[in-house]
């Protein structure tokens, strides 16, 4: 495994590690080998919807080791050294493209990002005439963030590289969903019989979707609450439990996974008034003291304190919310790492 | 068996003749004579010999086939003026014949949309020449705006056949009130695109299930069933006729059902696509070709179409013909217009998905395709009486095929059944005595 020679090689204080399932012991100076091929079932990150639970536990075991790395002084490890990233932001976004960003550069690819207010996209162009010609220029990897669901698929069948969704829509936002869950892991171990609220407006997230995909596929019971106007039709289909009521719903459970309700939801007959959400899914601190002193708090970002989220619950000892940014970035590292190659050579077109 | 085409008819021999206006389903030769149907003749022993056949080039040897009254399809989009790059009259009326149609009528949502008599004249003009006979729909409304009356009667009296807001509904319940009052002293059908456009809410796909998976904006059935109900209402208080166009879901086919037992003055009719596909299959591949409106509804809907085809609630099938350009349709699914082409898929489906399904024959297959439309819409043909057009599609009801779209006539290959196997082939298509189209 190429990734614990650069993990552990020359440092000294690491001697056994648990990774990938697999007990590596360190000799001096000697490359490790992992007993199993670290390889995910997929080309691409398109969704959690369908992900194979191991596929799901091997990003997170990889994520570890590149988490340890952020620590470090020299926070770069060379295995995406020679490939070419680019980011494709067809929509705004600063968490998602600078995690991205620098995941990318932390493995040492060459990066190259993309927002339509400044290109040819304001002229008109496709997206397939886009990518076609990025891909003119022999890059390697598309990270895509689109407002229209099923973008990065339609992608996938315009370009041969790597790709990467990093929010189509409302459909997936699978990195965000592995980061949340690689928070809970780390939190909990297992995710088997644990218990998830996610609060808020369902039926236009994306967060909502790839965390429930994910969830669900690990054994967790996940629950969902909001007004009904804000929860999509059938999503019990998802195998979810629905709540209207978020004290009954938070009754019970581990993690609260709390979604940031857009303002323009008041404007279309979705919501009288974000007093009145607030009121009745605003998570502050007396709820939170009823639901538990254990319980985690987690928000995708970005935030509107007093809307969504009390100050003092977002700041508070149990929100993770600044630990899912940090994760954010190793689990991107270990998405990129796995995807282009991982443990075998790296695969240069 | 091998089958030769001469490329003018006089007989059509050996086929099976199914005519269900003049209750023919029986073996026989079918007689033409200058432009109509001379005579039937069932039950002939056996047909000539193959070096009288070359005699005698003129008969079409129609043995193991189906003699069908031309199909007619009340419902294509001919994109004729202002997209010619995606179809024009006489592409449109090429793939028809292909597809076994004898007549189409071609709604109004062109640019310029068809809306005054100089449009209308103006289709008929081009389609002078064309494969098939094409009938115009005039819209319901000045620029199909939703506000002002179009001079019906104008159109009419040019040769519309019918009146359509196409696309859309007249969103005022007093405006389409007042159109269908209007159109009763010409007996022409108000056909309605139900749609509530505020509930629809530019949802581009069915609400449900799917739509919550993929996250994608939904249009519940309810805003196609309120406008099937409103419609329905304003029939039954105007008399007027009444064409609800591509039915799509459970709970318009009962309203329409209801409608019927009420004596409203209804018909329906169901596109090839909404009862051969369902929204789920948009999950597999967010395939543009697959976006449509109506959306493409769930398993109970499309059951509840095609046994509406079937008992009798829906009156005929329309493809809803919806010819795209490859660079609008190529595109992320919400960007692609929606619509795909159906004309030389039509029969392949019917007889895929209904005849061999089981759910129904080839005599009230034909009745769908033929014999109602024509009825609606009040145009020569749909029948093979004596003396009716030589309006006549031969066709193969057992050979398989591949689905091929850059092999269509027509312009567009907007198609999402490329690389399906159907069942059911067009051998030949003659329109007013002239053969239009030969597979060959």
């Amino acid at each position: 495994m190429r990734l614990l020679i650069w993990t552990y090689n020359g440092t000294s204080q690491a001697k056994t590690r648990k990774t990938m399932g697999t007990t590596v012991k360190a000799k001096d100076g000697a490359p490790r080998k992992a007993r199993r091929a670290a390889q995910l079932s997929s080309r691409h990150l398109l969704g959690l919807e369908g992900m194979p639970a191991e596929d799901i536990q091997l990003i997170l075991e990889t994520a570890v080791p590149f988490k340890e790395i952020l620590e470090r002084p020299i926070k770069k490890v060379p295995p995406l050294r020679g490939m070419t990233v680019v980011n494709l932001f067809y929509e705004p976004s600063t968490r998602t493209r600078i995690s991205f960003e620098l995941a990318e550069k932390r493995l040492s690819a060459d990066v190259v990002s993309f927002t339509t207010s400044s290109s040819s996209v304001q002229k008109g162009e496709t997206l397939k005439d886009t990518i076609k010609n990025i891909e003119a220029m022999k890059t390697d990897v598309v990270v895509i963030r689109h407002s229209f669901p099923g973008a990065a698929h339609y992608l996938t069948t315009c370009c041969s590289s790597i790709v990467i969704n990093a929010g189509d829509g409302a459909h997936e936002h699978p990195t965000q969903g592995l980061l949340d869950i690689y928070t809970l892991w780390e939190k909990f171990g297992s995710l088997k019989g644990r218990t998830i609220l996610i609060v808020g407006d369902i039926a236009h997230s994306r967060v909502a979707r790839s965390n429930i995909f994910g969830l669900v596929t690990l054994g967790a019971t996940v629950r969902v609450c909001g007004p009904p106007t804000l929860i999509p039709v059938d999503v019990d289909k998802l195998g979810v439990e629905v709540f209207y009521d978020l004290d009954q719903a938070l009754a019970g459970v581990d993690a609260i996974n709390v979604l940031r309700i857009q303002k323009e939801r008041q404007s279309g007959a979705l919501l009288p008034s974000l007093r009145e959400y607030t009121l009745l899914f605003g998570l502050n601190r007396e709820r939170l003291r009823r639901a538990g002193p254990d319980v985690v708090v987690m928000h995708p970002g970005p935030m509107n304190r007093g809307v969504e989220i009390t100050p003092e619950v977002a700041d508070g000892p149990q929100s993770v919310i600044l630990s899912q940014v940090t994760n954010g970035l190793a689990v991107r590292m270990a998405v990129l790492y796995l995807l282009c190659g991982g443990g075998k050579k790296v695969n240069r077109r | 068996m091998s089958v030769k085409f001469p490329k003018t008819v006089s007989i059509i021999a050996g086929g099976r003749i199914i005519d269900p206006a003049s209750g023919i389903d029986a073996v026989g030769d079918v007689y033409l004579k200058g432009g109509v149907i001379d005579k039937i003749e069932l039950k002939k022993k056996a047909l000539k010999t193959t070096a009288e056949m070359d005699a005698e080039r003129s008969i079409a040897d129609a043995r193991g086939l189906i003699v069908a009254p031309g199909f007619i399809d009340v419902h294509v989009h001919l994109r004729e003026p202002g997209r010619e790059d995606e179809e024009t009259i006489e592409s449109g009326a090429r793939a028809a014949a292909a597809g076994g149609f004898t007549s189409v009528c071609c709604m109004p949502n062109t640019d310029p949309p068809i809306d005054d008599q100089e449009t209308v004249q103006f289709v008929i003009d081009q389609a002078r020449d064309a494969a098939c006979r094409v009938y115009p729909i005039g819209a319901i409304t000045q620029g199909q705006r939703g506000e002002f009356l179009t001079e019906i009667g104008d159109m009419v009296a040019a040769g519309a056949v019918g009146i359509s807001e196409d696309g859309k509904s007249v969103a005022s319940a007093e405006v389409q009130r007042r159109a269908m009052e209007y159109v009763r002293m010409f007996d022409i059908p108000v056909i309605s695109h139900c749609e509530d456009a505020a509930l629809a809410n530019n949802g581009v796909m069915n609400e449900g299930t799917v739509s919550t998976l993929l996250g994608m904006s939904g249009q519940p059935g309810a805003a196609e069933e309120i406008m099937v109900a409103r419609d329905i209402q304003l029939a039954a208080f105007t008399g007027a006729r009444l064409h609800i166009a591509h039915v799509s879901t459970a709970g318009s086919v009962k309203l329409i059902k209801r409608g019927k037992r009420d004596g409203v003055r209804v018909t329906g009719e169901a596109a090839p696509h909404h009862f051969s596909l369902i929204d789920r299959m948009i999950a597999e591949s967010f395939n543009s070709n697959l976006r449509v409106n109506p959306p493409l509804r769930t398993e109970k809907d499309r059951k509840a179409v095609i046994a509406a085809l079937a008992d009798g609630t829906l009156d005929c099938i329309a493809t809803d013909h919806a010819p795209h350009s490859v660079e609008e349709k190529d595109n992320e699914f919400d960007k692609a217009p929606p619509g795909m082409v159906g004309l030389e898929t039509a029969l392949g489906l019917v007889g895929k998905v209904l005849v061999v399904g089981g759910f129904l024959g080839w005599p009230r297959a034909i009745e769908l395709l033929s014999t109602n439309p024509a009825k609606i819409v009040k145009v020569p043909g749909g029948t093979l009486a004596e003396g009716a057009p030589a309006d006549i599609t031969v066709f193969n009801p057992d050979e398989e095929w591949t689905v091929a779209p850059e092999k269509f006539f027509s312009l567009s290959h907007n198609s999402p059944f490329a690389g399906w196997s159907l069942t059911g082939r067009v051998k030949m298509t003659i329109c007013r005595g002239k053969v239009t189209h030969i597979d060959e």
